[in-house]
Parts: structure tokens; sequence; C-alpha cells
């Protein structure tokens, strides 16, 4: 029988892709312990949490973790609201923001042409090779020295330059055929109008990823409320969970802390699935032929 | 005429070009650059975190080459191995899984990527817990209850304390954690390649699956597989979570110290920060040396 060719994101499921499944489920499975862990661990009682020997699997599974850690949110000073603001407020800035400009420096990078452009390029790529330990303290020192410690500021603007969503998004773009980039010119298109109306469509998929990649990187950050803010009613969730766990270190924080983390971590999963799921075949349904 | 100095315009000298790229080289420079290069300028001092850095020159890494002892016997080697291993390691096995999963159908291709990518995102909460219990050095844990009742082992083995078993573990953990943000560049790479090719390459005779990937994804896909194998560099050499979250900082008997666990142990413990900066800086130069070396063997032509 011939070969068919282009079994690349089929649109039906056919035999040969049970193949695949098989091949690939004992490492699903095996990658997958952490995210079946969070939930089972979440919903165990006490007895079950401290178990001896440990248990992977919850048995008798119940909401005490989560009512005890919104118990302890009412009784706090600042009620709980006021921080997923402050974190809704500050991830979906940075997310859109990091997006709007890695895609445009990107668009420079690959498809414009302008003196220092490959220094510019060695220089992120370089930035993004520093172990970022090693400039924690130089960060603050810069962040103070702007005075934006104890403003919203102080945690939108250090995250919004990403060098590995800009690289990510650049090799994306390198891909963009320079025929079609200049048949826009020709018929009189502007720089802007490139790039919004022909590149930003045809890296859909590159987006998506950098915004999964942003948003994880915003909204497990502790670094801004750290260090940078140090008025309570500022402070994001992450730091707010974290607090309400570690403050009750007892036999409770445990619980609570496991049921935080749960919170924290289903964002992560509904933003991961509703991106994912739009990557498609860009280039497909762009006429580029 | 006209259409060639359009061209021609767009090819030297375009300054709405500076326009695209300034906000984020603006912030870049303030958030990113500005600190790096403070860091690096630190390693030529004596700094403590509190008391104004004192001017050393080059001592910091004269002492690095010649007199730290643990570096050059545990870190080195430990760091060398572990990059080896998961560097490549990691990136084949990404590309391997991207690959297969690009041949499904939406909903399983979303769920499976989304769980191979799940230990990316839950890193610092699972490793702790996760891999704690799995190697707990008594019989109670996973591991050591399975290889007990398996009959391979009589006596429960102390995983993470052991000098030998620990990096071999911290390796393994590498990489089952290594399909990050490559992996995902890798998956949109294949989905983003034009169907076309595919329906050439088979009237050409391609044959098979495999031929259509050396000959057609592959090659149509150079700017993905450069960025992941240069994320795949990065993360194998400035990982080291997974070192101290399993086995503290540090490591027993410098076990698994990687790099990074050692730029944490003179940052934050002895808090010698320009010590810890000079480190870095060299760390910094052996990510970039290979970070070369891969992009010249996917250079865009």
């Amino acid at each position: 029988m011939a070969y068919k060719g282009n079994r690349i994101n089929p649109k039906r499921f056919e035999k040969g892709q049970i193949k695949i499944i098989l091949a690939v489920l004992p490492l699903v499975l095996f990658m997958g312990l952490p995210i079946v862990f969070i939930f089972n661990h979440a919903f165990k009682p006490m007895d079950e949490l401290f178990a001896f020997p440990p248990k992977f699997f919850v048995t008798r599974p119940t909401f005490d973790n989560f009512t005890k850690l919104f118990k302890a949110a009412r009784t706090a000073g600042i009620p709980m609201s006021r921080y997923v603001f402050n974190s809704s407020v500050v991830t979906v800035t940075v997310v859109f923001s990091s997006i709007v400009l890695s895609t445009a420096a990107g668009f420079a990078l690959s498809k414009l042409k302008f003196k220092g452009k490959i220094t510019l390029m060695n220089i992120n790529q370089a930035a993004l090779m520093f172990v970022p330990v090693a400039v924690m303290i130089p960060r603050y020192l810069t962040v103070n020295a702007l005075g934006l410690t104890n403003t919203y500021f102080a945690h939108i603007l250090p995250l919004i330059p990403l060098p590995v969503a800009l690289f990510l998004v650049k090799q994306f773009i390198d891909q963009v055929p320079d025929s079609l980039i200049d048949a826009a010119y020709i018929d009189g298109a502007s720089d802007f109008k490139v790039y919004a109306k022909i590149v930003i469509p045809l890296i859909k998929p590159a987006i998506a990823t950098a915004a999964i990649l942003v948003f994880q990187q915003v909204w497990v950050n502790m670094e801004t409320s750290n260090y940078y803010v140090s008025d309570e009613g500022l402070k994001t969730l992450t730091f707010y969970m974290n607090t309400l766990a570690n403050a009750n270190n007892n036999v409770a924080g445990q619980g609570m802390a496991a049921a935080a983390s749960l919170i924290m971590f289903v964002p992560n999963l509904i933003l991961f699935i509703i991106l994912q799921s739009s990557i498609m075949n860009t280039m497909a349904h762009s006429g580029i032929k | 005429m006209k259409r060639k100095n359009l061209i021609r315009k767009r090819e030297y000298s375009n300054h709405s070009a500076y326009a695209f790229i300034f906000p984020y080289a603006l912030l870049f420079a303030v958030f990113i650059l500005i600190p790096v290069v403070m860091a690096i300028g630190l390693s030529f001092t004596n700094f403590n975190a509190i008391q104004r850095p004192k001017l050393v020159g080059f001592l910091n890494y004269i002492n690095l080459l010649t007199s730290d002892d643990i570096f050059m016997q545990y870190v080195l080697p430990n760091t060398v191995a572990y990059a080896l291993i998961v560097g490549p390691g990691g990136y084949v096995l990404s590309f391997l899984l991207a690959w297969a999963l690009s041949q499904l159908t939406k909903i399983p291709r979303t769920i499976f990527a989304l769980i191979l990518y799940s230990p990316s995102m839950t890193s610092g909460v699972a490793m702790t817990v996760l891999w704690k219990v799995m190697f707990s050095g008594d019989q109670t844990g996973y591991i050591n209850s399975w290889l007990m009742s398996l009959g391979v082992i009589t006596e429960p083995i102390i995983w993470l304390v052991n000098t030998k078993y620990l990096l071999p573990i911290v390796i393994m953990v590498g990489l089952w954690s290594s399909m990050g943000v490559g992996f995902l560049a890798i998956l949109a790479g294949i989905l983003n390649t034009d169907e076309t090719l595919y329906e050439a390459a088979a009237i050409d005779g391609v044959k098979n699956r495999f031929q259509e990937m050396i000959y057609i994804t592959i090659p149509s896909m150079k700017p993905q597989m450069l960025f992941a194998a240069v994320m795949s560099i990065v993360n194998a050499f400035q990982n080291g979570g997974i070192s101290s979250q399993l086995a503290g900082n540090p490591t027993p008997g410098y076990a698994a110290q990687l790099i990074v666990n050692h730029i944490e142990d003179y940052g934050f413990i002895r808090y010698e920060m320009g010590y810890a900066a000079a480190v870095s800086v060299v760390l910094l130069g052996i990510v970039y040396i290979f970070s070369h070396i891969s992009k010249k063997l996917f250079q865009e032509d």
C-alpha cells in the first residue's frame, strides 16, 4: 500500500493512533503522578495526611482542609478577595504586556533590518543563561532605586521582560516566509500592519506557548511580594496562601498547605487546556502555500 | 522603481524597527541587563550583603580555579554528568514525545501534553512531597517496599542520604521534569508545519513516518529545534532545585551538589555574594559555549 503521508494533526481517530497512545501511555502515567498527588493530597483528612506508611491516594476524601483554609482567611485582617484582586490585576497585566512587547520585539529582530540587531539578540540570549539566583540582590537594588517599592509596578514591571518568551516568539517569526511579508510591503502595508495582520495571526501557537510560560512565572512568583512590597494589602495570592499555610505551621497547617497548592494549581491547568487546544495548524488556515 | 525603494528602505535603515523593539528593550535593560551587569561587577568584589562591596580583582576567580576543592572534586563533575544526561536525554525525549503527540487528535493530544508538561508546572510542590515519599529511607517508602516485596533487596536503602544513589536519583527526577517549554515549542512547531510539504513528500516517495520525520518535519522546524536545544542546555546546567529539595543544601557528601547549589550555598548560606557571583559568571560561560555549539548545529541558512 502506498504511503499516504501527512499524519500530523489528524482530524479523526484512526486505528494507527492506538499504537502511539500505547507507546506514550506508560510515560504519561509516570509523569502524571504530581497532578494525581496534588488532587488527592488536598482532600485527605488529618489522619491520612500523616499516615504511616504515607498514602498516595486518598481513601476518605473530605473538604476539611478547604474549610480550615477559608476560616483562617476570614479571621485574618485583610480579606482574601483583596489578594485575589491583586493577583488577578498583576497576572493579567503582565501576561498581556509581556506578549505584546515580546511579539513586537520579536518581529523587529526577525524581519526588520536595523543596526545592532544581532547584538541585541545575543544579549537577550545571554541574559537567559544567567542564573536567576545571582541577580536577586542587584534586582532588588534596581527596583528600590527606581522608587517602585510598595506599588503595583513592583509586581508588574520587573516580570514583563522575559528573555525566553522573546526568544521563543522570534524563532516562530523566523518561520514566517519572507515572500509573504514582502508581498504585503509591495501592496503598501506599513510595518505595523504587517505585524498586526500577518505576523500575529501566523504565530498564534507561539503566543499560546509564551502565554503559558509567562503566566506560570507571574502566578507563582513570590520574589516581588517578599522583597519589593512590604504593604500587606499589596501582596499577591501566592504569598498569602504560603503565609497562611506557614503561619499555622502545625498539624492543621499541613492540610491547609495541601488545599492551598490545589487552589493555586487549578488556574494553571485551566489556562493550559484552553491555550493548548487552541493551537492548530495555523499555516494551513492562513493560505501560505 | 517605487517598489525597489520600499524594499530597500526596509533592508537598510528602518526607523520604525526601533519603535517595535524599544519598549521591550527598555524594560529588559532596567530589570535584567543592569542587574546582570551589577552581578558580574560583584564577582570582582568581596560582598557579604551587608557591608559595602570591597574590590578584590580576580581573586574570586583564582580561588574558584585553584583552591575550591569541593567545586573541582564534586560540583563540576556532578554538573557535567547531570547536564550530559539530562540535556540531550531530555531533548530527545521532548522531541519524540512531541512528535508522537502531534499524530493524535486534539483531545487526547491536549490531555497528554498537559500531563507530560505537568512536572514543569508543579515542580516545587510535587518534588518535595512526591519524590520524598517515593524514596523514603525506611521500608515504608514506596520504592523500598516494592523492591523488598520483589525480593531485589532485603534491607531498606536510605536513598536520599546514600552518596551512591543520590546523583542517579537526581538525574532521573531531572529527566522526569524535562518536558518543559522546549517540548511545548516543538509540539507547536510540528503542528505548524506546512501540510502541503507532507503531500509533496509522499508523492516524491517518502515511505514511512520516520523518513517523514527526518526529511520533512525536522528541517522545516529548525527554529523550534534550536530553541528547544538552547533551553535544554540552560535547564540542564541551571537546575539545582531538585538536589536541594530532595537532599538539602549542601547535599550529603556533596554527592549531588550542582553548580547552582554551590552558588546558593555561598550566596545565601555563607553570604559570600562576591564569590557566588563569580561562580555564576563561570556558569554563564559554560552554558554559552554549549548553546553556541548547538546554534552551529541548527544554523539557519
